[in-house]
C-alpha cells in the first residue's frame, strides 16, 4: 500500500460497492411505490414497510453494499470511494439497455459519459491522503490483536 | 383580492418547499453519516490487514467497538428512513438524482473540511462531472 495503488481484490470490493447500492435502491423504490402513501404523522408505518419482500431484498443488498463500502473506506478516501458508488448507476443503465432492452435517451448517454469521465479522473489519482501521523492506525491494529 | 385556503392538506408533491426539505434532510443526514463512518474506518485502519491478522471476527469486533462508527450508522439510519419517506411522497426520478448528486458535492466539501482529505482539482472535477452525470442519468 506504499504507493496507494489498488490490488485486484480491492477493485473487486469497489465493484461490489458499485453494483449492490443501485440494485438495492431499485428494490426499495419498487417496494415503496407499490405501497399506499404514508402520512408524516404515522412514522411507524415506515417500520412495517421494512418487512415487505421488495424492501427486505433491497435491505439485504444494501447490507452487502455497506460491508464492502466499510472495507473500502478503511483503505481509501471517502472522496475516492464515492465516485465508485456513482459508477454503479452506469452499470445498471447498461444492464437495463442490454438485458432488459430498455431505450436509453441521449441525456442518459451523456450522463453515462460524464460519470465514467469523473470516475476515470479519480481512479488515476492516489486513493488515500497521506497524513503525517500514521501511528494511530498501527495502535488500533495492535489493540485488536491483543484482545 | 381573495385568499383561498388550500382545501386538501399540504403534500410534498404539491408543495415544492416540503419536497426540497425532504431532499435536504436526506442529503444532510447521509453526508453526516458518511463522514462519521469514513472517520471511524480511518481510525480503525485497513480492514484487510486486521482480518489477515485477527480473522473476520477480529475485523468485525474492531468495527463494532468504535463509537464513531455507531454515530455514523445512527445518522445513516436516519437518512435511510428519510429516503423511504421521500420515495413514498415524491417520484424516484426526482429523489434519486437530486439526493445522489447533491450528496456527492456536500461529501467533497465535508471530506475536505472534516476528514482533511486532499480534494485536489482532479477530485473536484470528478465530483462535479459525476454530480451532473447522475442527474442526467436518473432524470
Amino acid at each position: 500500500m506504499a504507493h496507494h495503488t489498488l490490488s485486484p481484490r480491492q477493485y473487486l470490493i469497489l465493484g461490489l460497492v458499485a453494483v449492490c447500492a443501485p440494485l438495492g435502491d431499485s428494490c426499495l423504490s419498487r417496494g415503496m411505490t407499490t405501497m399506499p402513501a404514508i402520512a408524516l404523522a404515522h412514522p411507524a408505518a415506515l417500520i412495517a414497510a421494512v418487512f415487505t419482500p421488495w424492501i427486505a431484498a433491497g435491505i439485504a443488498l444494501l447490507i452487502g453494499f455497506f460491508a464492502s463500502y466499510l472495507t473500502a473506506l478503511s483503505w481509501a478516501d471517502l472522496t475516492f470511494v464515492l465516485p465508485a458508488t456513482a459508477f454503479g448507476n452506469v452499470i445498471v443503465a447498461f444492464l437495463s439497455r442490454f438485458w432488459l432492452h430498455e431505450a436509453i435517451s441521449i441525456e442518459r448517454w451523456a450522463g453515462i459519459v460524464l460519470i465514467t469521465l469523473g470516475v476515470g479522473f479519480v481512479a488515476q489519482g492516489p486513493s488515500l491522503t497521506q497524513h503525517p501521523a500514521p501511528a494511530a492506525n498501527e495502535h488500533a491494529v495492535k489493540e485488536v490483536e491483543t484482545r | 383580492m381573495t385568499i383561498s385556503l388550500p382545501a386538501a392538506p399540504l403534500t410534498a408533491a404539491s408543495n415544492p418547499w416540503l419536497a426540497a426539505a425532504m431532499i435536504a434532510a436526506v442529503v444532510l443526514l447521509s453526508t453526516t453519516g458518511e463522514v462519521l463512518t469514513a472517520a471511524a474506518m480511518k481510525s480503525i485502519g485497513d480492514l484487510d490487514v486486521i482480518r489477515a491478522r485477527s480473522g473476520l471476527k477480529g475485523a468485525i469486533r474492531a468495527v463494532i467497538t468504535s463509537p464513531l462508527f455507531f454515530a455514523g450508522v445512527f445518522f445513516l439510519a436516519l437518512a435511510f428512513f428519510s429516503l423511504l419517506l421521500a420515495l413514498n411522497h415524491l417520484n424516484l426520478s426526482l429523489v434519486a438524482p437530486a439526493s445522489a448528486s447533491l450528496t456527492l458535492v456536500t461529501n467533497a466539501i465535508a471530506g475536505k473540511i472534516f476528514l482533511k482529505e486532499n480534494v485536489d482539482r482532479r477530485r473536484w472535477a470528478a465530483a462535479v462531472l459525476v454530480c451532473i452525470g447522475v442527474y442526467l442519468l436518473a432524470h
